[in-house]
């Protein structure tokens, strides 16, 4: 027995995957003159996007959690770097200050981490595994080791108490607080997100150089003034390398340098440019005056925080609008070179 | 994977009449929770685009231009000189894109994203700990996190039913064969065989999108047909997975990470306490 009924449909009748429209399929060919027929509702749209809608889903990360992570964790890696040359140098005061703001940075930013998952068990998850495909899942790792380290150090230093085990742990976390402070730009840049992804090249100088600024900042202001000067030269070189970096990465990313001008990132990235010049500048000509080393101390942490936030908020404005996903995709199809700004 | 050969989608659109058949088989047959009866008022779209409880959407675009040499008896206001009756609509199915190389897939730090026997890409939500870091990695944007919940969720390409040799739902409902599913190999070359029926018919801006196993992302496992831009439908032109670019990512971390160190060994140099 035969039946009409065969997998692909009907036998003899075409399928409905093979429909066509237009004159090809039957209709009647030319136009209408004249102004009949039915009026369409919707107003003419914008084409070149979706309404407007963007093509990305946006970061679902909370600023204050995952931007203050971006901070603290480069105020952290880079403050015990700053501890162990202290300690190798014969500066206590530094030392302890350094270590103590290392240990406070990376619990914080642990619980930052913690926050933003939810609760706690869903951190130790990250360590179910390594991935060094996943900056995440490396970084994971890194704190796992780091923050331990930072903590030991800090302890010991304070309680005066294990002071082998405190010099393996300023050791050790001298050695992954580099990393720690660099990573996070690999963090955010392993994304589709243009104003992370496509800045990847000068991403991790910009938070070097941000980490470095930073924990000289808190070393001007908790260290006495005759330890501080490390802690000045540090912050120096932080706050000149974040600036060329950060300069190099606008220019290299051609339109896509727009979030970090406008709205809420641009009034934050120029805040932390400010603050930085201002600390840059307070530091080195009042290194005499107390009141000012403290204050310019102060504000080259701000800045650092500044620019971490500004740079989270200008990934945030590149996702939000289509415009920076579309054109310069465009742009690298039809083969042309860096994108022009629009 | 096995002997098994990839499978996937290849959405039609040509031929999508957007009766959200497809949106809705999704949501019944994996118990995706309700996200919001909104009213966009931009078209017949109110679901906007795909997220942690829309797995397929359907986009509808309304143009001022003929579909080939359609004649649709349509009047505009922007045409009172009678010169132009052009109209078309656009609606197309979108889903994830179950891509050769995965960004969500690489960056997904617990290991909860994997890669199936059949070459999909699913997520274990047992295993996904809400990390979120595949949300801003795709940059089809499709997978995001489920509010009050945490973790992320996504296309499965019906993963329970394919090991039970079933079609997935989505496919299964659509009325016009829009969504065709199977062996990804037989699905590029029934979807090169209507590309080349429609630009004989006269559709030239008819044009295939993920089929390319050399494109960004080494071919999606679920492409489409799509009769203009991809970004009048909200896909990105050109996307490229992120993690192509990892390995000069973990280089420049690494080179910023000696330039720290460096720095901080030039602030120590030939300066001792006073």
């Amino acid at each position: 027995m035969s039946s009409d009924v065969t997998r692909t449909g009907l036998a003899g009748v075409k399928a409905d995957r093979e429909a066509l429209v237009g004159a090809v399929a039957g209709r009647r060919n030319g136009h209408t003159a004249g102004g009949r027929g039915e009026q369409p509702m919707v107003p003419k749209a914008e084409f070149g996007s979706y309404y407007g809608k963007p093509v990305l889903n946006r970061p679902v990360w909370k600023s204050t959690e995952i931007a203050g992570y971006l901070f603290l964790g480069g105020l952290a890696g880079a403050s015990s770097v700053l501890a162990a040359g202290a300690d190798l140098t014969g500066r206590p005061a530094l030392a302890r200050a350094a270590k103590t703001g290392a240990a406070t940075a990376g619990a914080l930013s642990l619980a930052a981490l913690v926050k933003d998952l939810g609760r706690p068990a869903r951190f130790l998850n990250m360590l179910r595994t390594f991935k060094p495909t996943s900056p995440m899942s490396v970084g994971s790792w890194l704190l796992a080791g780091y923050v331990p380290a930072a903590g030991v150090a800090a302890a010991s230093a304070l309680t005066g108490r294990a002071g082998r085990l405190g010099a393996a742990a300023t050791a050790g976390a001298a050695g992954l607080g580099p990393l720690v402070a660099s990573y996070t730009a690999a963090l955010i840049a392993d994304t589709a997100v243009p104003a992370w992804h496509d800045g990847h090249r000068q991403m991790p100088f910009v938070f070097a150089g941000s980490a470095a600024a930073a924990a000289g900042g808190l070393g001007l202001v908790a260290a006495p003034p005759g330890e501080a000067g490390p802690a000045r030269q540090l912050a120096a070189f932080g706050a000149l390398t974040e600036l060329a970096a950060a300069q190099r990465m606008e220019r290299e990313i051609g339109m896509v340098a727009e979030p970090y001008k406008t709205g809420r990132a641009g009034r934050l990235m120029r805040a932390g440019e400010v603050l930085t010049v201002a600390g840059l500048v307070g530091s080195q000509l009042g290194r005499r005056h107390r009141v000012v080393t403290a204050a310019s101390g102060l504000a080259l942490l701000a800045a650092s925080a500044a620019t971490r936030f500004g740079i989270f908020h200008a990934g945030l404005q590149s996702a939000d609008d289509p415009k920076y996903t579309v054109v310069p995709q465009r742009q690298r199809r039809a083969g042309c070179e860096a994108p022009q700004a629009v | 994977m096995g002997d098994r050969p990839r499978v996937g989608f290849f959405t039609d659109t040509s031929v999508c009449i957007g009766c959200k058949a497809c949106e809705v088989a999704c949501k019944e047959w994996n118990h995706i929770p309700e996200d919001g009866l909104v009213f966009t008022g931009m078209s017949y779209d109110n679901t906007v685009g795909l997220g942690a409880d829309t797995w397929r959407h359907v986009a509808f675009i309304e143009q001022r231009k003929p579909v080939g040499r359609q004649e649709t008896g349509l009047f505009h206001n922007g045409h009172r000189d009678g010169t132009s009756t052009e109209f078309r609509w656009l609606m197309a199915s979108d889903v994830c894109k179950h891509c050769t190389h995965a960004a969500c897939l690489d960056v997904c730090p617990t290991g909860a994203l994997f890669r199936t026997e059949f070459g999909t890409v699913v997520v274990q939500e047992d295993v996904c700990n809400g990390c979120g870091y595949c949300v801003p990695a795709c940059p089809y944007g499709v997978i995001d996190q489920r509010q009050g919940d945490g973790r992320v969720w996504k296309c499965t390409l019906c993963y329970d039913r394919l090991r039970d040799g079933l079609v997935p739902a989505c496919a299964k409902a659509c009325p016009t064969e829009s969504i065709q599913f199977g062996d990804l190999e037989e699905l590029r070359a029934r979807a090169d065989a209507r590309l080349a029926q429609m630009h004989a018919a006269g559709l030239g801006d008819a044009r295939l999108y993920g089929r390319d196993p050399d494109d960004g992302v080494g071919g999606a496992g679920a492409f489409f047909l799509l009769l203009d831009e991809p970004e009048v439908y909200g896909l990105p032109p050109d996307p490229v997975v992120t993690t192509r670019d990892l390995p000069a990512m973990w280089r420049s971390v690494a080179a910023a990470a000696g330039t720290l160190l460096a720095g901080a060994a030039f602030a120590f140099l030939g300066r001792r306490p006073s």
